[in-house]
Parts: structure tokens; C-alpha cells; sequence
């Protein structure tokens, strides 16, 4: 394929290479471009709010019997544990993440409202930005300058962080107003709180990295609010090898992990219960406090055919 | 309202009514598969921005008296980056306080930079031999930096009368020593493209550090502002501080709207006119950052979602199945 070929094939269909409208209200200062990105995002949280969520299919309520166990041993392991760390490794696992908790196929009937989609639309975002980004780094950092292909790609990159940081940004206002740290999930808000600030960091890694006008322009300004907070010692965004560096290797590392551990506190904990819920929608305490477990009749039949 | 520590031991309970059927894993296919397509055609719909770098030698083309105006601060030391402080040097001109206390001074000089040497004495040096510029070079060298000052502050008044944009250079100025062959040394340099290879090469073949030529082009910008090469183009796209800069990107595309409450501080008294500006923003933009990760565990803020009805809509389902 000719670059000609390409170029055509590649070029934007809106012409954005102009410079933009800005709105001045007072002190307030701002772009048409990003208004429109804002109004997009309350309009999203408005319309996951107030639109009517899919049928949802109700599973048929779960017999369950109430057996007592002790709390370090979960049944998990029917032969006698070899113990080391590896055994308790494992043991803690299967007790805080059994598989139906780790990969659930059903979730509470009050979690069916479109505002809860924006948590995995967020990480689909993510891994859409680290896919176009390993393109973009096995080519090299100069490639989409040169190449209509790698413009295009870079382009991706672009529009999948945008995504990535208005579905959270959509999910954070949706957690907040739920008030999502109750019942003990407050590890669960930390980390996603984390992982926003990482976003921006990496976000900004990206721009100094793009050496072009955006990425000059950027670390000089930038490089003023480093140095006074003594960051600049450290991070110096005018060394674009520095930037890069952080931008595709560490950063990514650090917020894949926080990612990782916030889906885990999800898995871990539950989706939190509505405000004012009603006592009678929860288990015992002793239950969720893991003194006495809940086992499936179907569960317990089929270990029962086993021991017999 | 029930106490905090009550409602905890409320909401750490597990759910045991009504389970609906969720496919996880189908749940993040689709996700994935929706960004993958909203990415792919939003690349085809906007593309991307990519304004090509800024160089000193369009710089010094473009405003050949206004890169010699800098070139002669950034020779007797008194340009932004000169004066600057740490990481760079032990200047005060930059430095900020937070109160009485100064991070940035604390941690001492990072990056060493003499602009003299850096930006003007040490690329001329690296020109083929010139009798007429070797002298020049020797005679300032082995001048004192009183008579060094003297030379270039004559040299400035006679470059300051002329526009950025002017090609006027004089190779010799009464009073200015050989001031005047330096700068025309150097011009010619930076128009031919090979100031920008030296800046950044200095001494090694690969180099991914461009902290001496992007402090040199800035310095322009801190002493000539928006009729600087850099500051038309900057201001153009509405990249300033005072612009809401930092949310901006060149052209129509949307920047970092995610940086408002950031760039917004800026623009705000006594932010806005003080010389610690970044220092007060960022230790704000810590604690409201701090107050944000903290919010489980602060009174008062914790509970504000409860007075706020949003959670009647989202579980409004729930909410009617009870009245039923």
C-alpha cells in the first residue's frame, strides 16, 4: 500500500487542524472542544442515571444451608495442607476470592442500573490504550509522525485515553454518590482515588512523550510547578528519554497493579448494598463475618455423594 | 440516620435476597469490543493533533534580533534560566516558598546549567576554526566579567532598539568588545540548524535529553512574552497559564479537560499575581487530593452523598420493590 493510499485512507473526516472556539465566562476560560467533552460526561452520568436498565434476568433464589465452620479452613482443601507459604497463599485465596466470587455469574438484583457499566467500560478503555500504545512502542517514538498508519494509531491512542478518563471520571462521580466506602470498602475507594491520580500522571508521561510542539511546550510549563514542589529533582519533564521511559514502562506497571487490586477489593468486598437498605436483605453478621459460611443444597448434596 | 459505626457493621453484611443472572467476562468482552470501535472511529472522525517541534533555528530565521536579545542575556547571566535556582543553578530568580520553606532551594542543584558557557561560549567553540571568531572567543574569555558585562549591556542597548523580527545584527558595536562577532557567530549558527544538534548532543552521540535547548527557547518567551516567536504561537492556541493553558491542546482538539480544578487555581487571587503561584497550587491541589482519597474515613464528608437523593434514582428498582 502506497503512502498516498494511506494518507487518504487514514485522514480525519473532521478537519480539527484550525484553531478553536473558546468560551469566556467571567475568569472561566475554555475550549469548545473541552465544554463538549464535559457536557458529554454529565449527559452520560444523567442519561446512566435516569435510563431504564435492561430485563434483567432474576435467578431463581438460592437454597442455601447454614453450616459452621472454623474460619481457617474453608474446605478448600480436602487433603491435609503441607502447609508453607505457597498452602497459605492458596488458603487465603479460596477464602477471601472463591472462584464464583473472583468470576460471579450473578450479582445482586439491585445492581441493574447502567451506571454501574462504567467501572469495566473504564478498564476496556485501559487495555484499548495499552494495546494501540504497544504498537505505537514497537514502532518507535518517532514512527507516527511519518506514517499515516502510526498517526492513525497514535490517534487511537488519543481517543481510547480520552475514553479512559471520562468513564472514570463518570464512575468516580457514580461511586461518590452511592457512597460506595460503605461497609468496610473504603480500601476500595482509596485505590480507585489511586488509580485516577496515576491516570493523570501517566496521561501527562504521554504528552511530554510525544516529541512534537505539545510535548516542548508542556515540559516547560510543567517543569516550573516540579521544581518548586522539588518533583523537578527527581522528574524532569524536559528529558524526554525520562518521560518516555515512565510513560511505557513504570507508570503503566504501577496503575495496571492499582487497577488489579481495586477489582480485587470489588471482588472481595461486593458491590455495596443501597443506603437504607433493609436488615432483612442482609446476611447475619456472624455469616459475613465468615464465623458461618452459606453452602449451596447443591453443594452440600454433591460433597455428601463424595464422602459416601 | 443510624451511627457511622452502625450503618458499618450494616453495609459489611452480605446480600442474601434476589440474585440476578451477570456474565462477567462477557460483560468486559463487550466493553472492550465498545471502546475498541468508539477509539477506531474516533480516530477516523478526528485524527489526532501533531504540530511539528519548535527550533531554534526557526526561532532565529523568524526573529534573528530577538534570538540575539536572548542570546545576550543568556551570555551575562541574566535570563530566566540563568537566574532560575535550582534544580539548575543556585540562582533565586525561580525559587518558590511555602511560607518560609523552600523544597525546591532544599534539594539542591540537579541538572548544572551555565548559560553562558552552555547556551553560547561552548557551541561556538565547536565551529570549524575562524580567525576572526576564535579571537573574539579568546578576547572575551580572558576579559574580566565586569568588562564582560560592560561589552554585552553596550552590545543589548543597540539590539533592543531594533524589532524581534529585525535581521539587523551589527557585527560591531563601539564599546561592545567582541560581543558583536560572537553573536553573528552565533546567528549564524542557529539559522543554520546546527545550534539545535549541539544543544542537545553536547558531547555524547545519543541523547534523549532536551533540557538546554527547551530552557533556551523558553527563555525567550520569559523575557519578550507573547511577541516571542514561541509566545505567538502559544498564545494563538490558547496555551498560556493565564489561558487555562494546561487543560489546551493546539488546534480544535479537546486537551486535558480533566486538569480544570488544577489550572483553575491559577487563575485566582493571590495566585494569580504571585511569585509562588505553583507552590500554593500544588499544595492546595495535595490537600483537596488527600481530602478526596480520605473521604470514607471524614466526618461530615462521608455522609454528604446520604442528603443528596442521586441514590434514589440509581437504586430506585430496589427502592419500589420494598414499597411493593
Amino acid at each position: 500500500m502506497s503512502f498516498e493510499v494511506q494518507g487518504s485512507l487514514f485522514a480525519a473526516i473532521v478537519n480539527l487542524n484550525h484553531p478553536d472556539y473558546y468560551v469566556h465566562w467571567g475568569f472561566i476560560l475554555i475550549s469548545l472542544a473541552n465544554l463538549i467533552v464535559i457536557i458529554v460526561l454529565v449527559a452520560l452520568f444523567v442519561l446512566a442515571i435516569g435510563l431504564p436498565f435492561l430485563n434483567v434476568k432474576l435467578l431463581p433464589k438460592r437454597q442455601a444451608r447454614t453450616v459452621t465452620v472454623a474460619p481457617s479452613t474453608t474446605g478448600a482443601d480436602d487433603e491435609e495442607p503441607v502447609g508453607g507459604w505457597t498452602t497459605k497463599t492458596r488458603q487465603l485465596g479460596l477464602k477471601y476470592l472463591p472462584p464464583d466470587k473472583l468470576l460471579p455469574d450473578g450479582q445482586p438484583a439491585y445492581v441493574a442500573s447502567w451506571v454501574y457499566v462504567f467501572g469495566v467500560l473504564t478498564i476496556g478503555a485501559l487495555a484499548v490504550a495499552i494495546l494501540s500504545g504497544l504498537i505505537l512502542a514497537i514502532e518507535g517514538p518517532s514512527w507516527w509522525h511519518l506514517s499515516s498508519l502510526g498517526h492513525f494509531v497514535n490517534s487511537m491512542h488519543l481517543w481510547s485515553v480520552e475514553c479512559f478518563m471520562g468513564f472514570m471520571t463518570v464512575h468516580l462521580w457514580a461511586k461518590f454518590w452511592m457512597a460506595a466506602w460503605r461497609g468496610k470498602r473504603w480500601l476500595t475507594w482509596m485505590t480507585g482515588v489511586v488509580a485516577f491520580m496515576v491516570s493523570i500522571f501517566e496521561a501527562f508521561t504521554g504528552y511530554l512523550s510525544q516529541t512534537n510542539f505539545d510535548s516542548q511546550w508542556i515540559a516547560f510549563q510543567a517543569k516550573d510547578a516540579l521544581n518548586s514542589a522539588g518533583i523537578g529533582s527527581i522528574i524532569n519533564p524536559l528529558n524526554f528519554g525520562q518521560a518516555l521511559m515512565l510513560h511505557i514502562a513504570l507508570v503503566p506497571i504501577i496503575l495496571v497493579v492499582i487497577v488489579g487490586v481495586h477489582v480485587m477489593f470489588v471482588r472481595v468486598r461486593g458491590v455495596v448494598p443501597p443506603l437504607d437498605v433493609r436488615p432483612v436483605d442482609l446476611e447475619d453478621a456472624s455469616v459475613s463475618a465468615g464465623l458461618v459460611v452459606q453452602v449451596p443444597a447443591s453443594k452440600v448434596a454433591q460433597a455428601e455423594e463424595v464422602a459416601r | 440516620m443510624n451511627s457511622w459505626k452502625a450503618d458499618e457493621a450494616l453495609y459489611a453484611r452480605h446480600w442474601k435476597g434476589r440474585e440476578r443472572h451477570y456474565d462477567i467476562v462477557k460483560e468486559a468482552s463487550i466493553a472492550f469490543l465498545v471502546v475498541l470501535l468508539l477509539s477506531v472511529g474516533l480516530a477516523f472522525l478526528f485524527s489526532s493533533p501533531d504540530t511539528p517541534s519548535v527550533t531554534i533555528q526557526a526561532w532565529s530565521k523568524a526573529q534573528p534580533a530577538g534570538f540575539v536579545d536572548v542570546a545576550l542575556s543568556e551570555l551575562n547571566d541574566t535570563s530566566q534560566s540563568a537566574t532560575y535556582g535550582q534544580p539548575y543553578n543556585t540562582g533565586s530568580g525561580s525559587v518558590q516558598f511555602l511560607g518560609s520553606i523552600s523544597i525546591q532551594r532544599a534539594l539542591g542543584v540537579r541538572y548544572p546549567l551555565n548559560t553562558a558557557q552552555d547556551f553560547v561560549l561552548n557551541p561556538l567553540q565547536t565551529l570549524p576554526s575562524e580567525p576572526q571568531l576564535a579571537s573574539a572567543l579568546r578576547t572575551y574569555q580572558q576579559a574580566t566579567v565586569r568588562q564582560q558585562d560592560r561589552w554585552v549591556n553596550t552590545y543589548s542597548k543597540t539590539v533592543s532598539k531594533e524589532k524581534l523580527s529585525s535581521s539587523f545584527v551589527p557585527r560591531f558595536v563601539q564599546g561592545s568588545g567582541p560581543v558583536g562577532e560572537l553573536m553573528t557567530g552565533l546567528l549564524a549558527m542557529a539559522q543554520s540548524g546546527a545550534l539545535d544538534a549541539q544543544l542537545v548532543s553536547h558531547s555524547t552521540f545519543y541523547t534523549t535529553d532536551y533540557t538546554k535547548p527547551i530552557l533556551f527557547i523558553g527563555d525567550s518567551f520569559a523575557a519578550q512574552g507573547n511577541a516571542s516567536y514561541w509566545g505567538k504561537i502559544v498564545a494563538s492556541e490558547h496555551l498560556t497559564g493565564s489561558q487555562w493553558g494546561v487543560m489546551n491542546e493546539t488546534g480544535s482538539w479537546p486537551g486535558q479537560p480533566w486538569l480544570w480544578l488544577y489550572t483553575m487555581w491559577y487563575q485566582i487571587s493571590p495566585m494569580s499575581t504571585s511569585g509562588n503561584a505553583d507552590i500554593l497550587v500544588i499544595s492546595i491541589m495535595t490537600v483537596l487530593t488527600v481530602a478526596l482519597l480520605l473521604v470514607p474515613v471524614i466526618p461530615g464528608l462521608r455522609r454528604i452523598p446520604e442528603r443528596v437523593p442521586v441514590y434514589r434514582l440509581i437504586w430506585r428498582n430496589y427502592y419500589r420493590q420494598n414499597q411493593e
